[in-house]
């Protein structure tokens, strides 16, 4: 048997080093090759890990949250041959196993015996029906100590007798919010029983009208931490500047259901976002400034031809901009269709890389939550950010009466430093004669 | 064919299952459980209970074969034992613990069915049974399937070789007793077979035996049972068994049994459990601090889900469960799970290690200086107490000694109850006990031992 260690590989994207996101194995499992050991987060995806060999983890390289450097060891696995690694000496903070072993209750220690397991391993003939993971996963757990992680965990629980304890998981209280007034800050039913006076929980039978100063702590990582940043980056480097318009999208929305009845069932239903791809393509046209990345340490705004456009998606681990490249040379049901793909895929998880890469201007929408106004970030480098409100039904002054107009707020940011704020009106008043006119998306320039 | 429908399924009635059967019936759950054997499960049957009994059986048989020697005046002459008559009274304990776990469970209103059960999906079970097969439909379905001995492929189970299920069950001693696994189901038979008189040879391939105990804790036992003319082989490992010899990497041992006590491993193929694709933690069903697997409705408790594999776990499971079903807000929040190896002598811990806890205040106080423990001619071993350094809560603590078995109970409640070392020093603890080394540990942590 040997020692083989994984060591993080290149993820991409140029950077040296990647956020730990998720284990997917502890120590003691028996993993494939192939199978995925560990997320970690590059600037812009989790990226998964595989195993290149078969064997049983016996070491994990950090904990969830922990930075990892390209080519550092991640995990270590036991592996039949000789392995390419020496067993690391310290032992991991997430070890599989978990109480002290041995007693007199199954009669029966996996753990206590299994070292033996080791030898076995080494005998040529098995017999079928023993399942080799569950020796060879007996004989890992049985050669580890308690893990410091399980110890940690009993350490850091609130003392309090069970029957506090009881009580308290009933009356839905967090026990590490009560302040315990006993020795080593032991928590009496007395406690308990201040706490719930004072409004410190709501406890089923009471009213709704009480005091709740639990405080939950939820780490930032991962995709969150990645989103954190970025924002903190957009917002402290670019001096934004936000104008709103109203756009009255009857005609548009007129044109849309037209042609969405035309091309039920032969065609993907349109949304508004593709009409708005092509109104933002025609209007960098003659502007091309703003279909731009600014490079501000070396001073150069680089102007692209190519419409990639930003999508800013909802997805459960947080906010994913995926983009849809080269939206200047597709129609509208091609935009339509690459918008739906991007967005399942980040959803589900399997967006790749080069899909989240490489935007010149970026969208954002809340969709029917959209509200009245916005101030959208711009998508550092990126100068521009077109923000989509929630369309609704307003009465418009047509000059002798009020009419029915189904109206929709735009909140458009860009990059004061290199827009002036003549231009972002002209990009603004662009889009809405193109949406309100939508004849005129399609008009040869 | 009969069709049964209930609230409550549990496959197997060992320790976890059958008292979450009891726990339910308590509760007014309707309950069925299901099991091939006699209620009791491993532990009953073939695990703690005849072990213990043979241990007891041992030990009394040692100490009046040794009397002559010892300092207390007493003489014998030539005992001996019949082994097929201490297995008989040990059948008869299981056989009255077996009727008694049955009773508990008629009296809670339990139905129990005697057959091999099998999941056709994750609501239903088929069992089939030497009179009837029935097809249950139960809302919850509790896995509690437990653990079979681990084989070695050369050396399979069958005549000579043994599982601890087959040592426990032998009716005469043999002369000469290799025992492959060092750990505590190998060292507590093994120790049992070499005071009847068996020439025990104990093969461990690491390079210590209860690799789970820190050396403090397992020095003590290694000298006895080196004592008791016990040969302790580590580093070594067996290969295969023939003619009367084991043979290892380091040679010929002699032999008449060997015992193979290597591990245990989850019961799952036989009811068909791979077929739900539950989520699985290495070779263990994957559960909760609920006892829920990933599939709704389905728990799984006991050794099926993992270690520690004890009985007490298993039972603290169940009755956790039964209250889930019932519709209690119940969650498992254990601080410790008492573990006991009941070797000579005995070893307990509970909660964390000194090398577990950063910052620890840590102290022993040996049983030499116990006034109880001399009085039993045996002043090995010593407990130990872990504490957090900034506030005294004690967190930990371990014992070994003959007898600490039974302090694992103040040990636990003192975890369980967030004692401080000023809590324990502060109770009195009863003169002449050996439980009086519990306190004094305590108090040895703050400073203020007495006694040493």
């Amino acid at each position: 048997m040997g020692i083989y260690t994984i060591r993080l590989p290149d993820v991409g994207e140029g950077i040296a080093e990647a956020e730990l996101v998720e284990w997917h194995v502890k120590v003691g499992d028996v993993v494939n090759e192939d199978d995925v050991v560990a997320a970690v987060m590059t600037d812009k995806a989790a990226v998964e890990v595989p195993s290149s060999v078969s064997g049983t983890v016996t070491w994990l390289g950090g904990e969830v949250g922990d930075m990892i450097a390209i080519g550092e060891k991640l995990i270590q696995l036991e592996v039949a041959g000789e392995g390419n690694d020496q067993v690391m000496e310290s032992a991991t903070p997430t070890s599989a196993s978990t109480e002290v072993s041995s007693s007199d209750g199954a009669d029966h220690k996996v753990a206590l015996q299994a070292s033996v397991q080791v030898q076995a391993e080494e005998v040529p003939s098995r017999t079928k029906d023993i399942p080799d993971e569950a020796r060879v996963t007996d004989a890992k757990k049985g050669a580890s100590k308690r893990p410091p992680a399980s110890a940690k965990a009993t350490a850091n629980k609130p003392l309090a007798a069970p029957s506090v304890r009881a009580r308290a998981k009933e009356e839905g209280i967090d026990l590490r919010s009560v302040l315990g007034t006993g020795p080593a800050g032991r928590i009496s039913h007395h406690d308990l029983t201040n706490y719930i006076d004072e409004g410190g929980a709501s406890p089923v039978s009471v009213g709704a009208h009480v005091k709740n100063t639990s405080v939950k702590e939820v780490k930032v990582i991962g995709m969150r931490r990645k989103i954190a940043e970025k924002m903190s980056l957009s917002k402290s480097r670019i001096p934004h500047i936000t104008i709103v318009e109203e756009i009255d999208m009857t005609e548009l929305e007129e044109l849309r259901a037209a042609l969405n009845k035309k091309h039920a069932g032969s065609r993907p239903k349109l949304t508004i976002l593709p009409f708005l791809m092509r109104a933002i393509v025609e209007a960098v046209r003659d502007q091309p400034e703003l279909n731009a990345r600014f490079d501000d340490e070396a001073g150069v705004v680089h102007q692209y031809g190519a419409v990639n456009i930003g999508i800013a998606t909802q997805t459960d681990n947080g906010l994913n901009v995926t983009v849809v490249q080269h939206a200047e040379a597709a129609n509208l049901w091609k935009n339509a269709e690459r918008v739906s793909d991007l967005a399942d895929a980040a959803r589900a998880g399997t967006i790749r890389l080069e899909d989240l890469t490489g935007g010149t201007i970026t969208i954002t929408s809340l969709g029917a939550m959209g509200a009245i106004a916005t101030t959208p970030i711009i998508n550092h480098p990126e100068v521009a950010i077109v923000g989509v409100n929630k369309m609704q039904i307003r009465p418009m002054w047509d000059g002798q009466q009020f009419q029915p107009c189904k109206m929709m707020n735009i909140s458009c940011s860009f990059d004061h430093r290199v827009v002036d704020g003549w231009d972002a009106a002209v990009f603004v008043q662009k889009l809405k004669t193109l949406l309100e006119s939508p004849a005129m998306l399609f008009v040869e320039s | 064919m009969s069709d049964i429908k209930t609230k409550l399924l549990i496959i197997g009635a060992g320790p976890g299952g059958y008292v979450c059967a009891i726990r339910a019936g308590q509760l007014g759950i309707d309950t069925v459980i299901v099991d091939t054997q006699a209620p009791g499960g491993t532990c009953l049957n073939v695990g703690c209970i005849p072990s213990k009994a043979l241990i007891h059986a041992s030990d009394e048989f040692y100490k009046m074969l040794h009397a002559n020697q010892g300092p207390l005046g007493i003489s014998l002459q030539s005992p001996k034992i019949d082994l097929a008559q201490t297995v008989s009274w040990k059948n008869g304990i299981v056989t009255r613990l077996n009727q008694g776990v049955a009773g508990l469970m008629k009296k809670a209103g339990v139905k129990r069915i005697q057959g091999q059960a099998k999941f056709v999906d994750g609501k239903t079970i088929n069992v089939v049974s030497t009179d009837e097969d029935h097809t249950i439909r139960a809302e919850n379905i509790v896995i509690a399937t437990g653990s079979a001995p681990i084989e070695i492929p050369s050396l399979p189970f069958g005549g000579d070789i043994m599982s601890s299920t087959e040592a426990l069950a032998l009716e005469s001693v043999p002369t000469s007793l290799a025992v492959v696994g060092g750990g505590y189901i190998g060292l507590e038979i093994g120790t049992a077979f070499a005071k009847l008189g068996a020439k025990v040879t104990i093969v461990e391939a690491t390079q210590k035996i209860l690799p789970q105990y820190d050396d403090a804790l397992t020095k003590p036992v290694l000298e006895h049972i080196k004592s008791l003319g016990i040969d302790v082989q580590v580093g070594t490992k067996a290969q295969n068994f023939k003619d009367g010899q084991l043979h290892t990497d380091k040679g010929v041992i002699q032999a008449e049994k060997v015992l193979v006590t290597v591990g245990r491993r989850p019961r799952t193929e036989s009811v068909g459990i791979d077929e739900l694709s539950l989520s699985m933690n290495g070779p263990f069903i994957e559960i909760n601090d609920a006892c829920q697997t990933s599939m709704r409705g389905i728990y799984a408790i006991g050794d099926v889900t993992g270690e520690p594999m004890l009985a007490h776990r298993a039972m603290a499971q169940g009755e956790l469960v039964a209250e889930r079903v019932a519709g209690h807000k119940v969650v498992w929040d254990k601080r410790c799970i008492p573990a006991v190896c009941f070797t000579d002598p005995e070893i307990v811990s509970c909660g964390l290690l000194p090398d577990e806890l950063q910052d620890a205040k840590v102290a022993e106080f040996p049983f030499a200086a116990n006034g109880r423990a001399m009085t039993t001619e045996r002043e090995d071993g010593f407990v130990r107490v872990v504490a957090r350094a900034s506030d005294d809560a004690v967190l930990g603590i371990q014992a070994v000694g003959v007898g600490v078995a039974e302090m694992s109970a103040a040990f636990s409640l003192a975890i369980e109850m967030g004692a401080t070392l000023q809590d324990i020093g502060a109770t009195i603890h009863a003169h002449p006990t050996q439980s009086e080394g519990f306190q004094e540990a305590a108090l040895r942590a703050l400073g203020k031992a007495l006694h040493i």
